[in-house]
């Protein structure tokens, strides 16, 4: 007998191309791994995004069909990608020029906890037993114009993702503007989380149960 | 006449010591000098400490040379990969150090080793646990952390294309670290798919200009990691 679970708010995939209405056209966008990766798929007609990988590459396009492509043709989550027309390739050094100089627009990061202030931890649970691994992550949060959360609401165990405090060891401090979940969307403003929009079907007090810390209505 | 071509990779790295800085290109498998290392591990250096921004995959390559002990210490940005157990088994049982460096600030410490310049400010990790022990400073009304440059004794990088003067080119995403640890490295070591004599690289592409590479050395059908792994091999 299998049980069947009723699909809450908004898809991954629902969720990703909710993200991608806000992204303005001509915006030079660095997606990070999971399901900002999915971003990328929804990109309104008539807009054109020019995608970086922190790996090297502007105008990264499409994995390549299963088993084609170039092993040395990838992604920062080290999958096969494409290069579009009108695409460079880099070293690492200027990569980061891109990312800490502030050229780049936009940033779209899964998060572990993000918190009213707009901390992102999203790199490691502080566990004593893990790998620990940070990869591009804080240079992102430290130097893109824009950094965006696209996450889950709550984690696996139904935990709150967004929180007053942040209690994994930080990425990045105060640098997060707007986190879109499954549930709504929602700004990071100075007087804390502010309710933007609520997924279909979801009410407030659902995502208001669902967030560790007081969620503030828009004024619209 | 000048040719910094060698014969082999065992001949390029014959002089590598026991405790030598070693810095290896590479993002995931795109290049990755999976030749050189190999040779590095026959060669049979230890106590070394890499440079490279992930610990490999599987059992060969720098996966492979963590695996037979030679390395003491990793600075890296991102040690766990898929695919991999002999860095996280290492790591468990205290068999090696890592500095774990955020990505960027990896690559301009290795930029800075190469340009002469000492130490830099950057505002990555500013908050974080790694700031901690840092010195810190405020330019513009924002705190930003001192990172010192990184220099190598050595480099292992993967290029596409090389002449005899050491001039280089790279294929797509595999360029990531190789430029930079050619500047950051007394010795850095080239392997290409292709030796030409100078003059076929048109001077407007050369990316590694042949003054930061030593040693050139030909590897004409370079080994891809995940195809390595996908097939069981296990060096040596």
């Amino acid at each position: 007998m299998t049980q069947q679970v009723e699909q809450v708010g908004r898809t991954r995939e629902e969720m990703a191309q909710r993200l991608a209405q806000d992204i303005p056209n001509g915006s030079y966008v660095n997606l990070g791994i999971g399901i900002p990766e999915l971003v990328a798929r929804f990109v309104p007609e008539g807009r054109t995004l020019i995608y970086h990988t922190e790996n090297g590459l502007l105008g990264m396009g499409p994995s390549p069909v299963e088993g084609e492509g170039d092993p040395e043709l990838i992604n920062a989550g080290k999958r096969r990608v494409t290069a579009n027309p009108g695409a460079a390739f880099f070293h690492h050094a200027d990569s980061f020029s891109m990312i800490r100089g502030g050229h780049i627009d936009l940033c779209v990061l899964g998060a572990m906890q993000v918190s009213q202030n707009g901390d992102l931890a999203n790199w490691s649970t502080g566990a004593p037993d893990a790998i620990p691994a940070v990869g591009g992550a804080m240079d992102l949060c430290a130097g893109v114009k824009s950094v965006y959360v696209i996450t889950q609401h709550t984690t696996k165990h139904g935990e709150p993702k967004l929180v007053e405090k942040c209690t994994y060891p930080l990425t990045g401090v105060g640098v997060i503007t707007r986190v879109y979940t499954d549930l709504a969307v929602i700004d990071v403003t100075p007087e804390g989380f502010k309710l933007i929009e609520l997924s279909p079907g979801v009410d407030f007090d659902y995502v208001q149960q669902r967030t560790g810390a007081q969620l503030i209505l828009s004024d619209a | 006449m000048i040719s910094k071509q060698v014969s082999s990779p065992a001949e390029a790295l014959a002089d590598v010591f026991d405790g030598a800085v070693v810095m290896v290109s590479g993002f995931g498998e795109a290049g990755s000098p999976i030749e050189l290392i190999h040779a590095l591990i026959d060669q049979g250096a230890k106590d070394l400490t890499v440079v490279s921004n992930n610990c490999g995959s599987g059992e060969v390559g720098l996966a492979a040379l963590l695996k037979a002990g030679r390395v003491r210490k990793v600075v890296c940005s991102f040690p766990r990969t898929a695919n991999s157990t002999v860095f996280p088994d290492l790591y468990h049982s205290g068999k090696i150090e890592l500095e774990l460096v955020p990505q960027g600030t990896l690559a301009e410490r290795i930029r800075a080793g190469g340009a002469g310049i000492p130490a830099f400010f950057t505002p990555a990790a500013v908050g974080t646990p790694l700031a901690e022990g840092k010195e810190s400073r405020e330019f513009d009304g924002k705190t930003y952390l001192m990172e010192r440059g990184l220099k190598a004794d050595f480099a292992l990088i993967k290029g596409k294309t090389a002449d005899t003067h050491g001039n280089v080119i790279f294929n797509k995403t595999a360029r990531n670290f190789g430029p930079i640890m050619a500047m950051g490295s007394n010795t850095a070591i080239v392997q290409v798919e292709d030796v030409v004599e100078p003059g076929q690289i048109d001077p407007e592409i050369v990316v590694s200009p042949g003054i930061f590479v030593d040693r050139v050395v030909q590897v004409a059908q370079p080994a891809h990691e995940s195809e390595l792994v996908a097939a069981g091999v296990s060096y040596p």
